[in-house]
Order: C-alpha cells, then sequence, then structure tokens
C-alpha cells in the first residue's frame, strides 16, 4: 500500500484547477493590447472600462481562450487514451498517424479544391483524421490476434510516413497551397473565431464523454489484454469505442490548431507524476481528467508566451509547445523513470 | 507498480526481444581448417542474394531512362568504360553519380536503422524518430532561411547538424551510462526542439526559402553528381564494415545489459561504437541526398520479415534501403512525367505500403511485433 504524500484534493483538484483558471485569465488579459487583470474581471462582469476593452476581450481573447481550452482537452484526453490503449507510452496522435491524416485532408482541401479558410477544412481534417485512425486500427488489428501494441504504433507510423509523403506531394507542386498549409501547419490559436470553435465543439463534447466513459475498462486493460479478457471486459468493443474517441478528439483539434506535437504525449505523464504524488496510481478515472485538464493549461501557457515573445509577430503556440516541451520532456526523462503504464 | 525484484525498462516502451517461433532452418557448421564455426541462415543469405539482384537491376535500369533512353546493354558498356563516347559522358558524368549516390544513401540508411532498432529493441527508434534528420533538417534550414550558411555547402550544414543532434542526445541521455529507453525518449524530445525550430524558420521566412527548404526537407537526388557521392563513399568504406562487426555483441544486449555484461559485452562501450556509427552514417547520407523519408525506419523492418530473423539483419537492412531509393528514385521520374518529384516523397509512398503488406501479413503475435 502506498501511503499520500499529500493532502489528495489539493494535488488532483485545487492545484490544476487554479492552473487553468489562472492561465485563462493571463490569456484573455495579455497581447497586443494588455489589459490589467482587475479591468479584465470588471469586462466579465459586464462593467467594461471602455467600449475598445470590451470588443477586444469579447470577440477576440475569450473565443480564442476557449479555443485553447477546448483543443487542449482533447488533446490530452486523446493522448492518454491512446496511450491506455495501446499500452504505450510513447503512443500520442502524431505517432499512431492520425494527425497526419487531417494534415493531409488539410493539403488536399487546400491544394486540389482551393479552401482558404478553416471554415471549409474542418471537415476535411475531421474525415482524415478518421480516414487514418481506422486504417491504422484495421491494419495494426489484422490477423489472429488483436493488435498488440508494436505493430499498432509500426502501423501508425507507416501511414504517417505514407501520409505525410502525400502531403509534401501536394504542397510541393503548388507553391501557393505551400503558403497557406505552413502557416496553418505551425499550430497556431490565432485567427480564429466563436465560429470556429462552435463547429468542432459538438465532435469534441462526444469524443470527450466516449473517452471518459471508457476509463474503468482502461484500467482493467492495464493489467494486460488475457487478464481484461477474464474480468469480463470486451477487448474489441473497447478498442473501437477508444478509437472512434480518439478520431473525433484529435480531429477536431487538429483541424483547429494543426498539429501540434508534445501535449497528447506527456500531460498523461504529468498526469501520471501528480496522481503518483496522491497515492493513488494510476487510475484512469483520475488521469483522463487530469490530462484534460494540464493539456490546455500547456497549450495557454505557449499561446501567451508566443503572443508577448516577439511583439508584433506571434510566434505560433505549436511552435513553442514543442520548443518548450522537448527541454521539459527531457528533464523528465533524466529525472525520474517516466511511469510506466 | 514496484515489485520487490528491480524492474528492467518498462516492456511497454521496449516490445520484448520477440522470441521467433519459427525461424528459418539454421545450419551450425565447424571448420577443421580454417579453424571458423558459426551459423549459416540459408534464408537470410537467400535474401540477401535475392536483394541485391535486385538493386543491381533497378540500379541499371534507372540508369538507362532519362532525356535520351538508352539500352541496358548500353548502360553497363558505358559503365565498364567501352562503347561510344557520347553515351559514356552521359552515363559515367550525370546518370551514374545520381544512381551511386541513390545506392550509399540506401545502404546507409539501411545499416544505420537496424543499428538503432537492434540497439534499442524497439522498432521505432530509427534515426528519423529521433532527432538525428530533423537536426540535420534545422541546421540547413537555418541557412537557407537566414543566410548563415557561411560559405558552407548544404552538404556540410547537414553534415554539422546531424552530428550536433546526435551529440546533445547523447550527452543528456547519459546518466550513470546510458540505456536503449534513454536514448530514444531524449530523442524525440530533440528532435521536436529541431522540428520547432525548422518550423518557425518555414513559416517566418520567405515563401522562396520555404519552398527550397521543404524540397531538400524531404530527400532529393535531383543535380547529385560525384561531389556528393565522395564523402558519402568514404565514409562507408570505414563505417560499413565497423557495423557489421559489431553484429554479434550488438545482438547479446538484446538480452539485458546484465546478461550482455555477463557474456562479456562491455555494454557502454558497444553502445557508444553503435551509435557513432549509425549517426556517422545518417549524417553522411543526409547530407548527401537530405533526409529521405521512411528508409531508416522501414528498410530494416521489411529486411527482417523478409529474412525471419529476431533482428534486423544489417546486410540485408542496407539492400532493402538501397533497393527502395532506387526504385523510389526510378518511380518519381517514370510515374509523373514533367515533374520532378523528390525521392523522399516517393519513398513514403512505396515504402509504406510494403510494410503495412508484410505487418499485415505477420499475422502472429511476436512476430517482430
Amino acid at each position: 500500500m502506498t501511503r499520500a504524500k499529500a493532502p489528495r484534493a489539493v494535488l488532483l483538484v485545487a492545484l490544476p484547477g487554479a492552473a487553468l483558471l489562472t492561465l485563462c485569465l493571463l490569456s484573455i488579459a495579455f497581447g497586443a493590447l494588455s489589459v490589467p487583470l482587475g479591468q479584465v474581471v470588471e469586462t466579465l462582469f459586464g462593467h467594461a472600462p471602455s467600449a475598445r476593452i470590451d470588443s477586444v476581450i469579447w470577440s477576440v481573447r475569450i473565443p480564442r481562450t476557449a479555443l485553447g481550452l477546448a483543443a487542449g482537452a482533447a488533446l490530452g484526453l486523446s493522448g492518454c487514451l491512446m496511450q491506455a490503449l495501446t499500452r504505450n507510452p510513447l503512443a500520442d496522435p502524431g505517432v499512431l498517424g492520425v494527425s497526419a491524416g487531417a494534415a493531409f485532408a488539410i493539403a488536399v482541401s487546400v491544394g486540389v479544391f482551393g479552401l482558404g479558410s478553416v471554415y471549409g477544412y474542418i471537415w476535411f481534417a475531421f474525415a482524415g483524421a478518421l480516414f487514418a485512425s481506422v486504417l491504422v486500427y484495421l491494419l495494426g488489428g489484422v490477423g489472429r490476434s488483436c493488435s498488440t501494441p508494436v505493430k499498432l504504433a509500426l502501423a501508425g507510423v507507416a501511414i504517417t510516413s505514407l501520409l505525410s509523403s502525400l502531403t509534401s506531394a501536394i504542397v510541393l507542386t503548388d507553391a501557393d497551397a505551400l503558403n497557406r498549409f505552413r502557416f496553418w501547419e505551425a499550430g497556431s490559436l490565432a485567427n480564429q473565431n466563436g465560429d470556429t470553435l462552435v463547429r468542432v465543439l459538438p465532435f469534441l463534447a462526444v469524443g470527450a464523454v466516449l473517452a471518459l466513459a471508457s476509463a474503468p475498462a482502461l484500467n482493467s486493460l492495464a493489467l494486460g489484454d488475457d487478464v481484461a479478457a477474464s474480468l469480463g471486459l470486451r477487448l474489441g468493443l473497447i478498442r473501437v469505442q477508444g478509437v472512434a474517441a480518439v478520431t473525433l478528439l484529435t480531429g477536431g483539434a487538429v483541424a483547429v490548431i494543426g498539429p501540434v506535437v508534445f501535449v497528447g504525449l506527456v500531460v498523461p505523464h504529468l498526469a501520471r507524476i501528480l496522481t503518483q504524488a496522491a497515492g493513488i496510481g494510476p487510475d484512469h478515472r483520475w488521469l483522463l481528467p487530469l490530462s484534460a485538464v494540464l493539456a490546455p493549461c500547456l497549450l495557454l501557457l505557449a499561446d501567451i508566451a508566443g503572443r508577448l515573445i516577439a511583439r508584433p509577430v506571434e510566434i505560433q503556440a505549436g511552435i513553442l509547445v514543442a520548443f518548450i516541451g522537448g527541454p521539459f520532456f527531457i528533464a523528465m526523462v533524466r529525472r525520474r523513470r517516466l511511469a510506466e503504464l | 507498480m514496484t515489485g520487490p525484484l528491480p524492474t528492467r525498462t518498462p516492456a511497454a516502451v521496449t516490445a520484448p526481444a520477440p522470441v521467433p517461433r519459427r525461424t528459418a532452418g539454421r545450419v551450425p557448421y565447424r571448420l577443421a581448417f580454417p579453424p571458423v564455426s558459426g551459423v549459416l541462415r540459408p534464408r537470410l543469405v537467400a535474401v540477401c542474394a535475392g536483394l541485391a539482384v535486385a538493386t543491381f537491376v533497378v540500379f541499371c535500369w534507372g540508369m538507362s531512362v532519362g532525356e535520351i533512353p538508352l539500352g541496358l546493354s548500353d548502360v553497363v558498356k558505358a559503365v565498364l568504360g567501352t562503347g561510344d563516347p557520347g553515351t559514356q559522358l552521359i552515363v559515367r558524368e550525370l546518370r551514374l553519380p545520381r544512381a551511386t549516390t541513390g545506392l550509399l544513401v540506401g545502404i546507409a540508411f539501411g545499416i544505420s536503422g537496424a543499428l538503432f532498432q537492434t540497439m534499442t529493441l524497439n522498432p521505432l527508434a530509427s534515426p528519423d524518430m529521433i532527432g538525428i534528420t530533423q537536426g540535420a533538417g534545422a541546421a540547413v534550414v537555418a541557412g537557407l532561411v537566414l543566410g548563415w550558411d557561411a560559405g558552407l555547402s548544404t552538404q556540410s550544414l547537414g553534415l554539422a547538424g546531424a552530428l550536433a543532434a546526435a551529440l546533445i542526445v547523447y550527452v543528456l541521455a547519459w546518466k550513470r551510462g546510458t540505456t536503449g529507453y534513454r536514448i530514444v525518449l531524449v530523442g524525440i524530445g530533440v528532435s521536436w526542439i529541431c522540428t520547432s525550430v525548422t518550423d518557425y524558420l518555414m513559416a517566418h521566412g520567405g515563401q522562396f526559402q520555404a519552398q527550397a527548404s521543404l524540397g531538400w526537407l524531404v530527400g532529393n537526388l535531383n543535380g547529385r553528381g560525384w561531389n556528393e557521392v565522395r564523402p558519402l563513399a568514404v565514409a562507408m568504406a570505414v563505417l560499413v564494415p565497423v557495423s557489421l562487426l559489431l553484429g554479434r555483441r550488438l545482438r547479446t544486449l538484446q538480452l539485458g545489459d546484465d546478461v550482455a555484461h555477463g557474456l562479456g559485452t562491455s555494454v557502454q562501450a558497444v553502445r557508444l561504437v553503435t551509435l557513432l556509427t549509425g549517426v556517422g552514417l545518417v549524417a553522411f547520407g543526409t547530407a548527401a541526398a537530405g533526409p529521405v523519408a521512411f528508409v531508416a525506419l522501414a528498410a530494416p523492418q521489411v529486411a527482417q520479415r523478409l529474412a525471419r530473423t529476431a533482428w534486423p539483419p544489417p546486410v540485408a537492412a542496407g539492400l532493402t534501403g538501397a533497393l527502395m531509393v532506387l526504385a523510389a528514385d526510378l518511380a518519381a521520374r517514370e510515374l509523373i512525367p514533367d515533374t520532378e518529384l523528390p525521392v523522399g516523397v516517393v519513398t513514403g509512398v512505396l515504402g509504406a505500403p510494403v510494410l503495412l503488406w508484410l505487418l499485415v501479413r505477420a499475422n502472429r503475435v511476436g512476430s517482430g511485433g
């Protein structure tokens, strides 16, 4: 039995919650026009100090923050889910080809159909993500047995490189498409609006419900396929549910902010560190919600930093997430063995 | 979580070295004179021979197509230095260097991938996953976009970037020795950093530079001449023999560090030499043709499945890599007329289905994943 090293409520609820709230406020306050926190709170309660502040906050900052929240939570959930399903701590939407599927579909929409707005390509991204994850799953799962983690990951990498090669082929032969595509590819929360969020939110919501509902089954799955099956878990069913959730979450998130790495891969590990510190162990009923809270923290942090570092130019959040995330991840690897699943 | 026994590397990351249920026949032999003993794997030998023949055919075929189509016999004659002078000029000055670059790059990437995958016991731990090719990419794009080339060629930049990234990975993964697992994880971190630098430069540079960068980043054989071949050939003359000599010692590492130690393998030294060799091969290959996608990852896996061995066999992996690159180059020039698609685009498109088909065919748990 592990003894709790710190009060659970603090570690698992108060700390992540406070961090997220703070970052949301900062995300609303900072930018080209910085608003003092006091005035932000006043504006939120409908007493804006000036019309300009009012319009900036309500029509730009709040949608952008909400977008970061939704997309971040989706990436965190799908990463956590993928790691549990494949029992591979290195699984994430990027490795398993789901992001590449979305990117390929977007390249097709931009290069072949000439769509220039998020408005048009959300549906493409979505279809691409679905196509890729179903393909990975089918290929990884073909054969006499259910798919093994390594086989699944290999299938994912193969599909990733297939799709990104095709993406390069499209983008290389069309200068105009390259121009539009390279900005999206860097992963940004800018240039999006409330409509975008409204468009993907239903998918993200369904995906989140599916993901959270699978928590108890994932706990059984962590004991190994044989044990889980003998506990009465229907492996095929839980995998299909997982793939559906991952597709919805990743497709939605990638369509909105581009193929952002790191978040889906690392956040579940952070969540495991927290649950371990609280003496709970890797219980997916905690890990999934924690991932959904910690991931937007990271994404918002990167987004805020990107707005402030190189003013007036903005650096895309996706680039900063990777740039900050790399050293952070390496430090995590060096300090402790990443918690096993 | 933690039992009484010290846990080794988590099985989730490093797929357990697959236990071959039905490896191809192995024939142990012992000769009285010269006093040599060992194991012959007929299937592996057959696979290598088949791959070598296929590679040679595609190598010659690739030189026979182009603006001026030539017969295969003319190509062979020109390479040997006979035949008419005009054909000789075309073949020996234009087509042979390109084909040779493709051949050598493929071999280098294939062997390098096999070394990395055997060392880390992880099929995903190929040089293009752990930051080495990304390091080369970041250096080259920085040179193209910022004009930081300081008079260096794209080649030298790529080489420097790859070596720098590998050094960083090794230093950061060092903590009372290294483990394959830590190298993989640290490598992923380093590859993110390099990719984010590349992305930033691509998004904030001019469009012309972005296009040029992307053209290099996918891997290209267009316009490669003897200047690209020479450094690569010299490097490989040293590194390929080393990697073949490493084979047996490297395979003992698959039994776990402790067992390997007990069998007389100096674990850290073997790991360092393997890393240096693998990195050297990839760095010179990348410098010559850019980071040709997917070859280092897929070639060893394809070779392993063809030969039905428990680990990626280096020679077969190198030949598979060469075949992949040459076939992709041929396809890139022949299938879509009027466009010179970079070879790296095609390796992904050609290689992925092959790997997937092998994955599907090996429908048994434990046959390498």
